[in-house]
């Protein structure tokens, strides 16, 4: 104990030193590693947790007699996990599987890629193959003890009972990453609404995944639940739709409109719901599932009658003549017209020298004459005198917001809000428009004067001019239509159950619907007269088409008292609305009514329904080329474009 | 300082903290050695015998049998027979090198009929105990050729047997014995040589692929790490600080006017600048020599020279004469490669184990990644993981800072001794237990290379508690009768 002893006594400080220093640098690297790095954690749950996903089933979808429409069955998914799989026979497995070595290893590829699968690891069953046909499901299943590493999943896919309303149903597919983006419920290989009624109730039809928690160890094999249990959330099914939807009469509209372009609404006045929506061309759902799903989605996008859109409720047409009881009702609600006014017809509205002509009948008529006879003079007088009138309105451009601000309340110029996606909401021009597009302030009535009677710049959808027919069935009111009309064990959302009105006299309507009954008697659409006891009132269109034969249109209700159905029949290139839209809505009406055509009326079915009326189109090149995954918008925007010019 | 505190302290009573320290340990290993072992799916019982618990309870029952026989062997005995334990240590090494099987790739298991054990981990303290001996000779002086020649021996030569018996890990745990002869007159310089050798490597194999001018960035930081070392030199040795700072402002200088040349928009290549630098240090260097004839500065220009030699030729040692997965483990331990599937997928998992943890952990026996088997050698080698899982940073630390404390005051017994026998032996068992402990957590928490060495007292395994608790015991056994002043 001294420095003979113990000479390099002061070096202990340094070994204790290097000692401390060294242990302050470890606790640091701990502070790091356990505090500062979730990541750790996160690797730790992705390592030890196995969410096995509890799929719901999917709702099932009925009409509105209880027709079992859209159901599930069983298909099965391929899942690997990467880090479990052992040396196996991968010429046996592609043998079971049906595929060959190319398509192996592109899957394998594409399973791998963090680009396409984000929540790619090694450690997790990943979708490596999706809708294994039964026999494969049944030969792999056998040999599943070959593969390790190789799951089976199994999900279901829908089924349906009727190749009708393709487009109206919609269908599901593999969910894609802007959609997983948006909303982190979804996760790589769900399904997922993609149109019609598939996406627009989505939320409903779902349900709601459930979750299993599993412990799993380092070679992936399971070890039982986490905590018993504690932590799972079993699956909610997805709610049953009801539609609106008569699937009979349904499938009669689209047998109707084979080889047409163009479209069947059928409202029921009373509630808002949709009877049957028919948009032509269409296409069988059933050939939107299973394996064979993107070669058909090819097929219909490249078609050129563009059968992926909804013509129903996205095509955008001039009303035509349909929209004429709309100018009356605003006439006589503002005081510019009166039951018995008269205005004179000279084949053409006279002050501009017969433009827009009209067809020879008695003048000068009043309006229940004019509705019935369809007189283009009669209205053309009326906006003139509206927009006119100065003792009621400052200016024209004051007048024609009233005038527009009526169109709206009517249903036109917007959305309606149907429970479906893709929805068009026409086209109502305001004031503004006008001063912009006529590039001066000063317009008057004549520079505008088609609107009054369908054409020029209005246009709407086949939808707004159903609801529109319902109503005037309803004098007054109507309720936004929709084709879900029940949601088991869900709530309709109020948009449906609240009555919208118009802001218009209910006597004016009952001038109206005479009107539009004589129409049927004696006017333009005698070829849906159903006889005297079925009151049918209607009224035809024929809007002009500058790129080829007019579009044939026809609107109404029946019966005239206690109206239980609203239709609206458009035909593309179909001519006078009498050529085709006329005897289509007999037809339908005979459908609704009677469940069946008349034995008189076979002849007109048949005719009818054997009759092509499809334009001319120019094939391009059907080459593959690149297809951008239009979401329902843009092809909307797209079909506006189109039937707009046409 | 601790003459003082001596006198207080009961005479000739057994030092109860470091005995409470090692029952702690011992049985916080148990512990830990349960919960690592833990089956989610057939729990059995801690003192299920068929267990590893239960078979570690035995190992633990035998130690403190062993425990308690060493503290009733007289001293002497330790002192007398050192050498020849010693020598039956080094045959029973050469006999397993011949007959052992091969376990795990390791041929260190010394098998006869149903006694197993590994003579590596008793050979720790045997060559403790040698060393004293050799220490404890009178008049020994460690700086000569002779001495040096025979310490050498008596830890190289072990070392040796046991790399061939691949536990490399065993064979550096020998050498912390460096610390001993530090402790008792090796010059500093050495320990400095060596650590500016782990800087210099870890440096240059860490950077030697990204390039920086005419030279890698490992090259660049090694020529600027040897002007300091060579400043620190001419400071703590030849004790001109003047002149020390001199070196370093002509360094200095050097690169400041490579910077304000660089500002006239003239590219200037560092690494290059840092050569000129370093070259002028050298020759200046030389002037000094020449100037004050200090052999000092000679040995300075050799360490040097040598230190640029050794630069150069990391690259060509680190390729060609590692084996690959040694190479591996270092580029991990660098945090060269992230490779989770191979090398690093210990020390990933280990990482994700301890990291999973958080604050104050998932709770004992509710860690995952341990019970679920992700981190191998779980209740061995990577025992630290289960506590870092199970317990969390505050477990963590608390088990880092009582190691600490308990060798720090292994270090404080040691100081207290009043044989140069009892010291030597006493920073001997300093050197393994600290050895063992920071290469056991660095390599679990991935700041050093996977060494398979286990963490004392904790780990699961006979041999190595026999071995520690040997060591330990007979060093209590030592203070306990050290001759009172």
């Amino acid at each position: 104990m001294n420095s003979n002893n113990n000479p390099y006594s002061s070096r202990r400080y340094i070994i204790v030193g290097i000692i401390v220093v060294v242990a302050i640098i470890y606790i640091i690297q701990l502070f790091s590693l356990q505090i500062l790095n979730p990541k750790y954690r996160e690797f730790a749950d992705s390592n030890a947790f196995y969410n096995r996903t509890l799929y719901p089933s999917r709702g099932s979808i009925y009409d509105r007699n209880g027709k079992m429409l859209v159901y599930n069955q069983p298909t099965y998914d391929v899942m690997m996990t990467v880090r479990e799989m052992g040396k196996f026979d991968t010429l046996d497995f592609c043998e079971t599987l049906n595929i060959n070595m190319a398509t192996y290893h592109r899957l394998e590829a594409d399973m791998k890629d963090k680009k396409k699968n984000r929540g790619y690891t090694s450690y997790t069953p990943q979708l490596f193959m999706s809708q294994l046909d039964v026999e494969a499901y049944g030969v792999l299943q056998e040999k599943l003890y070959k593969f390790p590493g190789i799951y089976i999943q199994s999900r279901t896919e829908r089924q349906y009972n009727y190749p009708n309303m393709g487009l109206l149903l919609g269908y599901i597919a593999e969910v894609d990453q802007r959609k997983m983006d948006e909303d982190p419920y979804y996760k790589r290989g769900d399904y997922v609404g993609k149109s019609g009624i598939e996406l627009s109730h989505e939320k409903d039809l779902r349900g709601e995944k459930g979750v299993e928690v599993l412990l799993r160890d380092a070679r992936g094999r399971i070890q039982g639940k986490y905590q018993n249990g504690e932590h799972d959330r079993s699956a909610v099914s997805g709610k049953d739709l009801k539609l609106g939807i008569d699937i009979d009469l349904q499938a009669y509209g689209e047998y109707l409109m084979q080889n047409k372009i163009g479209s069947i609404v059928m409202i029921e006045p009373k509630t808002g719901e949709i009877l049957c929506m028919v948009a032509a061309p269409s296409y069988d759902p059933a050939i939107l599932t299973g394996k064979d799903f993107s070669t058909n989605y090819l097929q219909l996008v490249r078609n050129p009658y563009k059968p992926l859109i909804n013509r129903a409720i996205a095509g955008n047409y001039p009303p035509g003549s349909t929209f004429k009881p709309s100018q009356g009702l605003v006439f006589l609600q503002e005081g510019i017209i009166k039951e018995d006014t008269r205005f004179s017809c000279y084949h053409g509205y006279p002050p501009l020298g017969g433009r827009p002509a009209c067809h020879g009948h008695a003048s000068p008529l009043s309006l229940q004459y004019a509705l019935a006879t369809s007189c283009n003079s009669f209205f053309s007088y009326g906006l003139n005198y509206m927009l006119n009138n100065r003792q009621k309105y400052s200016n024209t451009a004051e007048a024609f917001e009233v005038w527009k601000n009526y169109m709206v309340a009517m249903g036109f110029g917007y959305k309606l809000g149907v429970d479906l996606p893709s929805e068009s909401r026409g086209f109502i021009p305001n004031s503004k428009f006008y001063t912009k597009v006529l590039g001066r302030q000063n317009w008057n009535a004549h520079n505008i004067i088609s609107i009054a009677i369908g054409q020029g710049e209005v246009l709407t959808t086949p939808l707004q001019i159903a609801n529109f027919a319902a109503l005037i069935a309803n004098r007054g009111y109507f309720y936004a239509p929709h084709v879900v009309q029940e949601i088991k064990g869900g709530q309709l959302d109020t948009i449906y159950t609240n009555r919208r009105e118009s802001g218009i006299d209910r006597g004016y309507y009952e001038l109206t619907v005479n009107g539009m009954a004589d129409a049927v008697t004696s006017g333009t659409c005698r070829g849906t007269y159903l006889g005297p006891e079925l009151t049918v009132c209607g009224k035809t269109g024929t809007a002009e088409n500058p790129h080829g034969d007019d579009h044939s249109l026809f609107m109404g209700f029946a019966p005239k008292d206690d109206p239980q159905v609203a239709i609206v029949v458009v035909v593309e290139n179909g001519r006078f609305g009498a050529t085709n839209a006329v005897p289509i809505g007999k037809l339908m009406f005979e459908k609704f009514f009677y469940g069946e055509v008349l034995p008189g009326d076979q002849y007109l079915e048949d005719m009818i329904a054997n009759r092509v009326i499809l334009p001319n189109v120019y094939i391009k090149n059907s080459r593959p080329k690149p297809i951008i995954r239009k979401d329902s918008i843009s092809q909307n925007s797209d079909s506006t474009k189109v039937i707009a010019i046409n | 300082m601790y003459q003082a505190n001596n006198e207080k302290i009961e005479k000739g009573s057994i030092d109860w903290i470091s005995v409470g320290f090692y029952l702690l340990f011992i049985i916080m290993g148990w512990f830990s050695i349960y919960a690592a072992s833990f089956d989610l799916d057939n729990a059995t019982s801690i003192f299920d015998l068929s267990g590893r618990a239960g078979k570690q309870l035995i190992w633990m029952g035998a130690s403190l049998i062993v425990a308690f026989a060493i503290m009733k062997i007289d001293t002497s005995f330790y002192e007398t027979y050192a050498l020849l334990f010693y020598s039956i240590g080094i045959l029973l090494l050469l006999i397993t090198l011949v007959i052992a099987p091969d376990i795990n790739g390791s041929r260190s298991w010394f098998v006869l009929g149903p006694i197993r054990f590994q003579p590596a981990e008793f050979m720790k303290f045997l060559i403790a105990l040698a060393l004293s001996r050799i220490f404890n000779m009178f008049n020994f002086k460690l700086m000569t050729t002779k001495n040096l020649l025979l310490v050498s021996t008596v830890i190289l030569f072990p070392a040796l047997i046991v790399i061939m018996q691949s536990e490399t890990g065993t064979a550096l745990v020998y050498l912390s014995f460096i610390l001993v002869l530090y402790r008792e007159g090796l010059p500093g310089v050495i320990l400095f040589i060596g650590l500016a050798a782990i800087a210099l490597f870890v440096m240059g194999v860490k950077f030697s692929a990204d390039l920086m001018g005419m030279f890698s960035l490992g090259e660049f930081i090694n020529m600027i790490l040897i002007i300091l070392f060579i400043v620190v030199l001419i400071w703590a040795y030849v004790r001109r600080w003047r002149t020390a700072v001199y070196v370093l402002g002509l360094s200095g200088s050097i690169f400041l006017a490579a910077f304000l040349t660089s500002l006239f928009g003239i590219k200037v290549d560092y690494s290059l600048v840092a050569l000129i630098a370093l070259i002028s240090v050298i020759f200046y260097v030389i002037y000094l020599f020449l100037r004050y004839r200090l052999r000092d500065y000679l040995w300075i220009l050799l360490f040097a020279l040598f230190s640029i030699a050794f630069t150069e030729s990391i690259e060509f040692a680190f390729n060609d004469v590692l084996q690959p997965h040694q190479q591996m483990r270092i580029k991990v331990a660098l945090g060269m490669e992230e490779d989770l599937q191979g090398s690093g997928y210990h020390v990933g998992q280990s990482k994700i184990a301890i990291g999973s943890g958080g604050l104050s952990g998932k709770g004992y026996l509710n860690g995952t990644q341990t019970k679920l088997k992700y981190v191998p050698e779980q209740d061995t080698d990577f025992i630290f993981c289960t506590i870092g899982e199970e317990f969390g940073f505050i477990g963590s630390s608390v088990i880092v800072i009582l190691f600490l404390i308990f060798i720090i005051h292994l270090a404080t017994i040691a100081e207290r001794q009043t044989t140069i026998f009892g010291r030597v032996y006493g920073y001997g068992v300093v050197s393994v237990f600290a050895f063992h402990l920071l290469v056991n957590i660095g390599m679990v928490i991935g700041l050093v290379p996977v060494i398979g060495i286990p963490l004392p007292l904790f780990s699961y395994g006979g041999s190595s508690l026999l071995g520690f608790t040997i060591m330990l015991f007979i060093f209590l056994r030592i203070d306990q009768t050290r001759r009172r002043l």
